[in-house]
C-alpha cells in the first residue's frame, strides 16, 4: 500500500494541563474524502487544527505523530509550517464572517496567498486570482474581486475562502464545519462546488462536521469522534448502516431525518376546537434608515396554531420567521393584520390585557447560553415569571420550581447552580422549565434546538413532545431545519422573503410539496442521498 | 455572539485569577498598605498632624523622634503623610461614591430609553468638553475649599465617564436574549434594569471605580496644591507639596514623601484596576499572557 497522504498516529493534544485529544489515529489517502464527525467538545476541530500547527492559545501536541506524505510535521518549526499551510494543506474555516480581512479587497486577499507562496508575481497575481475565484463558483469574478468582504453574502464569502484555500493547489484540504453558518440551500451549492473542485484537482478532503447527514452525502470514509477519542471508523455506508460502537448507534438514531418514522401522531383532520393562535394577513415594515425607504420583512402571513398541536415555521435566514415570533410575543409592533390569541386580537394591546396575553404564551429562544441571565441561579431563573406575575408565596414558588425541574427531567440539586455550570442541553431544559412556569397555552420556540448537538437535540425534541402530550401545550416552532421540523410539527408554514410560500399538514408539505421553493429546501437537506439508499432506518 | 456578563461563581474564579497575576498582586499589596495607613492614621501617627515643633524645623529623615524628618514649622512629616493619605482616600472614596450614585442611574436610563439618551448624552458631551481638572477647579472656586467640596467637585468631574460606561453596557445588555426573554415574560423596565442589566454591568462599574479613584486622589492633591481643596492646617498631600515647594532649596525631603505617597496610592489603584479588568473579562480566559 502507498504512503498515505496524511497519517495521524496516536495523537494527544492538551490545553494547559487538560488533555482534550486522547490518542487519535486516522489516515487520509490521496484524493480521498474523509469526514470527521462528532459533537462539540469531541476534539474534532482540535485534531484538524493540530495538523496545520494552528492550535490556539496554550494548546500543544503532547505525544503522537502527524505524518504528511511520510514526513513528520508534528513539531515542525514555524518556517516549515508556513510552507505547509496553504501550499500543501489548505484550510476552509468555519466562520466566513471573521476569516476575511474586512479592509482588503477580495481579489487582493486571494492574490496575496499566491504571492506569499511564490506561485505568481505581483503583476499576474491579480489576473490569476480572478480565475481562481471563478473556479470557486463566484459569479462575475472580475467585478467581485474588487469588492470588500462586507459586500459579500455568507455563501459568497465561503466561496472566496475556498478559492484562497485551493489557490495553491494543496494536496489536502481541511474543511472545518465549512457550511454550518450557512443556509441549507447555500450549503448545498457550496458543498457541490467543493466536491467538484476537489475531484477535478485530485485534492484529498478532510471534512470536519457535526452533521451526520452531511458526512453521509459527501465522504468516502467516516471517522466518528467522541470525547477526544476515535470511536469508530470505516466506509461511510458501513458506519451509518451498521454502526458498531454504542456511541455511533446513538448518534445515528438521534440524527433527525426526513425519512425516519415520525414520532408525532398524524393530526386528526376533524377537530372542532378553536385554534390557540391565529394570524391573519400579518405584515411588518421596517423603515430603512437614511433612505426613507421601507423594507417589508413580513408580508401578509396567515396561519393557525391548533390547540395541543405544533405549527412550525420553516425558512432560511432573512425569511422573516423570527420577526413573526417577535410580533406574536408582542416584542415588536405589528404593521398590519390581526394576531388572535384564544380569540382575542392582541395587536396593539397594552396594560393589563397585554399582561394576560403574555402570561398565556412563553418563549424559548435559540441560544441557551444567551437566554438565561448568567447572574441568576437556576431557581431564580425558573421562578422569575412567577415573581413577575406574583404567583404564590416564597415557599410555594420554590415548590413549583422543584416540580418544573422534575417536568424537564433535571435533578432538584440543579436549582442552586448557575447557567455557566450547566451543559447546553441542561440550559435549554431550564429555559423550557421557565417557559412552563405559568402554565401557558402556547410556547413559542425560536430555533430552540438548533444550537444543540444531535443527541441532545433529540432529547430536547422528545421532551417537548412528552410535555405536549402531558400538559396539552401548543407550540409555535421556528426552525431552519426541515428534518427537525418533521419530527415535531403537525403543521408547517414555509416562509421565504417575508411571505408564506406554502403551508399545510406536515406529511403533505414534506411528501408532496407544491411550491418550487419547498422542493429546493427538501433537496438541499443533507442526508437525503444517504436516506434514499436507505441508510437511516428506524428512528 | 458573546455574553460577556460575569456570573457569581465566575467572580470567585476572577479573584483566583487576580491572585495569580503578579502585577495585580503588587497592586493589591500597595493598596492594602495605603488603606491601612489611611484608616489607622490617628493611631499610627506619632504626633498630631498639625503639632508644631519650632525648635526642630527641617530635620532630616531618620532623625530620632521624626522618622521622616520635619517641615518648615517642625511638624512631623510621617504623621502628616499618614493623615494626608487618609484625607486623599476620603476624597477619593466620596467622589467615587458620587460618580456611582449619579452616573449609574443616568447611564442605565440613557442606555435603555432612546429618547432620554439624547438629553443625557448631550449633557455628558457638554461636560466632557471641559477638561476634568478645569471643571473641578471651577467648581471648587465657586463652592470654596474643604474636603467635602473637593470631593463633590471631583465626583461631578467624573460623572460623565461613569455615565458613558454604564450606558454602553446597558446598550449591549439590552439586546441580549435574556433581556428579550424577560420582556416577553412581561417584566417591567425597573425589573429589567435592576435585576438583569445592573448586576451584569457591575464588573464594568467596579473597574471604572478603580479608574476614578486614583484620578480623584490626584485631583485632590492638585486642588489642595492650588489652595482650592483641603484648607490648612488640615493635612493633605497636596498642601504638603505646596508648602515644601517654598523651601525646596533648603531641603528636599518634606516634598519627597507626600510625592511618594501620591504615587503609591495611584499606582496601587491602577495596577489593581488593570488586573481586575483582566480578571473580570471572560475574553482573557487563558492563563498567563
Amino acid at each position: 500500500m502507498d504512503t498515505p497522504l496524511l497519517e495521524i498516529v496516536d495523537l494527544h493534544v492538551a490545553f494547559g494541563g487538560t488533555e482534550v485529544v486522547h490518542g487519535v489515529s486516522l489516515q487520509v489517502q490521496p484524493g480521498e474524502r474523509v469526514a470527521v464527525v462528532g459533537e462539540s467538545g469531541s476534539g474534532k476541530s482540535t485534531t484538524a487544527h493540530a495538523i496545520m500547527g494552528l492550535l490556539p492559545g496554550n494548546g500543544r501536541v503532547t505525544s503522537g505523530r502527524i505524518l504528511l506524505r511520510g514526513e513528520d510535521v508534528t513539531h515542525a518549526d514555524e518556517a516549515r509550517l508556513l510552507r505547509l499551510r496553504g501550499r500543501e494543506v489548505g484550510l476552509v474555516p468555519q466562520d466566513p464572517m471573521s476569516n476575511l480581512n474586512p479592509v482588503t479587497r477580495i481579489g487582493k486577499q486571494v492574490a496575496e496567498t499566491l504571492v506569499v507562496h511564490g506561485l505568481a508575481h505581483r503583476r499576474d497575481a491579480a489576473a490569476r486570482a480572478i480565475e481562481i475565484l471563478a473556479e470557486a463558483g463566484l459569479p462575475e469574478p472580475a467585478r467581485r474581486a474588487r469588492q470588500y468582504p462586507h459586500e459579500f453574502s455568507g455563501g459568497m464569502r465561503q466561496r472566496a475562502l475556498i478559492a484562497i484555500a485551493l489557490a495553491c493547489r494543496p494536496q489536502l484540504l481541511v474543511a472545518d464545519e465549512p457550511t454550518s453558518a450557512l443556509d441549507v440551500t447555500v450549503q448545498q451549492q457550496i458543498l457541490d462546488r467543493l466536491e467538484a473542485l476537489t475531484h477535478e484537482l485530485g485534492t484529498a478532503l478532510l471534512l470536519v462536521t457535526h452533521d451526520l447527514g452531511l458526512a453521509a452525502d459527501r465522504a468516502d470514509r467516516v471517522v466518528v469522534m467522541s470525547e477526544g477519542r476515535v470511536v469508530e471508523t470505516g466506509p461511510t455506508a458501513e458506519v451509518l448502516t451498521k454502526p458498531q460502537h454504542e456511541y455511533t448507534q446513538r448518534l445515528v438514531a438521534a440524527a433527525p431525518s426526513l425519512s425516519a418514522a415520525r414520532a408525532v401522531a398524524p393530526a386528526v383532520a376533524t377537530e372542532p376546537k378553536p385554534p390557540v393562535l391565529a394570524l391573519e394577513g400579518v405584515s411588518k415594515d421596517y423603515r430603512i434608515r437614511g433612505r426613507g425607504g421601507v423594507l417589508r420583512a413580513v408580508d401578509d402571513v396567515s396561519f393557525e396554531v391548533r390547540r395541543g398541536r405544533t405549527t412550525a415555521i420553516v425558512g432560511e435566514s432573512g425569511s422573516g420567521k423570527t420577526t413573526v415570533t417577535r410580533m406574536v410575543l408582542g416584542l415588536v409592533p405589528v404593521t398590519g393584520g390581526t394576531i388572535r390569541l384564544d380569540g382575542d386580537d392582541i395587536v396593539g394591546m397594552r396594560g393589563a390585557r397585554m399582561r394576560a396575553a403574555r402570561r398565556a404564551m412563553q418563549p424559548v429562544f435559540q441560544d441557551p447560553y444567551g437566554s438565561l441571565d448568567p447572574t441568576f441561579s437556576v431557581e431564580r431563573l425558573i421562578g422569575e415569571p412567577l415573581r413577575i406575575f406574583k404567583v404564590g408565596d416564597k415557599a410555594g414558588r420554590a415548590g413549583r420550581v422543584r416540580e418544573l425541574l422534575d417536568h424537564v427531567a433535571l435533578p432538584a440539586t440543579v436549582a442552586q447552580r448557575y447557567p455557566n455550570e450547566l451543559s447546553g442541553g441542561q440550559r435549554q431544559r431550564v429555559a423550557i422549565a421557565r417557559a412552563l412556569a405559568l402554565d401557558p397555552q402556547l410556547v413559542v420556540c425560536d430555533e430552540a434546538v438548533s444550537a444543540l448537538d444531535v443527541i441532545v437535540q433529540d432529547q430536547i425534541l422528545r421532551l417537548l413532545r412528552t410535555l405536549q402530550d402531558d400538559l396539552g401545550l401548543s407550540y409555535l416552532f421556528v426552525s431552519h431545519d426541515l428534518a427537525v421540523v418533521r419530527e415535531i410539527a403537525h403543521d408547517i408554514v414555509v416562509m421565504r422573503e417575508g411571505r408564506a410560500v406554502e403551508q399545510g399538514a406536515t406529511e403533505q408539505v414534506l411528501d408532496q410539496p407544491s411550491a418550487e421553493y419547498t422542493r429546493q429546501l427538501l433537496d438541499a437537506v443533507p442526508g437525503r442521498a444517504a436516506a434514499e439508499r436507505p441508510l437511516f432506518s428506524g428512528g | 455572539m458573546t455574553t460577556l456578563a460575569v456570573p457569581a461563581p465566575v467572580r470567585w474564579r476572577a479573584l483566583q485569577k487576580l491572585a495569580r497575576n503578579p502585577m495585580g498582586l503588587v497592586g493589591a499589596i500597595l493598596l492594602l498598605i495605603v488603606v491601612v495607613a489611611g484608616v489607622f492614621a490617628p493611631w499610627l501617627a506619632p504626633y498630631p498632624p498639625a503639632e508644631v515643633h519650632f525648635a526642630t524645623p527641617f530635620q532630616q529623615p531618620a532623625t530620632v523622634g521624626f522618622a521622616l524628618g520635619t517641615d518648615d514649622l517642625g511638624r512631623d512629616v510621617l504623621s502628616r503623610v499618614l493623615h494626608g493619605t487618609r484625607a486623599s482616600l476620603q476624597v477619593g472614596f466620596l467622589s467615587v461614591l458620587l460618580a456611582v450614585v449619579v452616573g449609574v442611574p443616568l447611564g442605565l436610563v440613557a442606555g435603555y430609553w432612546h429618547r432620554l439618551d439624547a438629553i443625557v448624552s448631550r449633557l455628558t458631551d457638554l461636560m466632557l468638553a471641559f477638561p476634568f481638572l478645569v471643571l473641578a477647579v471651577g467648581l471648587a472656586a465657586i463652592n470654596g475649599g474643604g474636603i467635602g467640596n473637593a470631593a463633590v467637585a471631583l465626583g461631578i468631574a467624573n460623572i460623565p465617564t461613569m455615565i458613558r460606561i454604564v450606558r454602553a453596557e446597558t446598550l449591549r445588555l439590552k439586546d441580549t436574549d435574556f433581556v428579550l426573554a424577560a420582556t416577553a415574560m412581561d417584566a417591567g423596565p425597573v425589573r429589567i434594569l435592576g435585576q438583569h442589566i445592573l448586576p451584569n454591568a457591575i464588573s464594568a462599574i467596579i473597574v471604572q471605580a478603580t479608574v476614578i479613584m486614583p484620578a480623584a486622589v490626584l485631583g485632590e492633591a492638585v486642588l489642595s496644591f492650588l489652595g482650592l481643596g483641603i484648607q490648612p492646617p488640615a493635612p493633605s498631600l497636596g498642601i504638603m507639596l505646596s508648602d515644601a515647594q517654598q523651601f525646596l532649596f533648603r531641603t528636599l525631603w518634606p516634598g519627597v514623601f507626600p510625592g511618594i505617597a501620591i504615587a503609591v496610592i495611584c499606582l496601587g489603584f491602577n495596577l489593581f484596576g488593570d488586573a481586575l479588568r483582566d480578571a473580570l473579562d471572560p475574553k482573557t480566559v487563558s492563563e498567563g499572557h
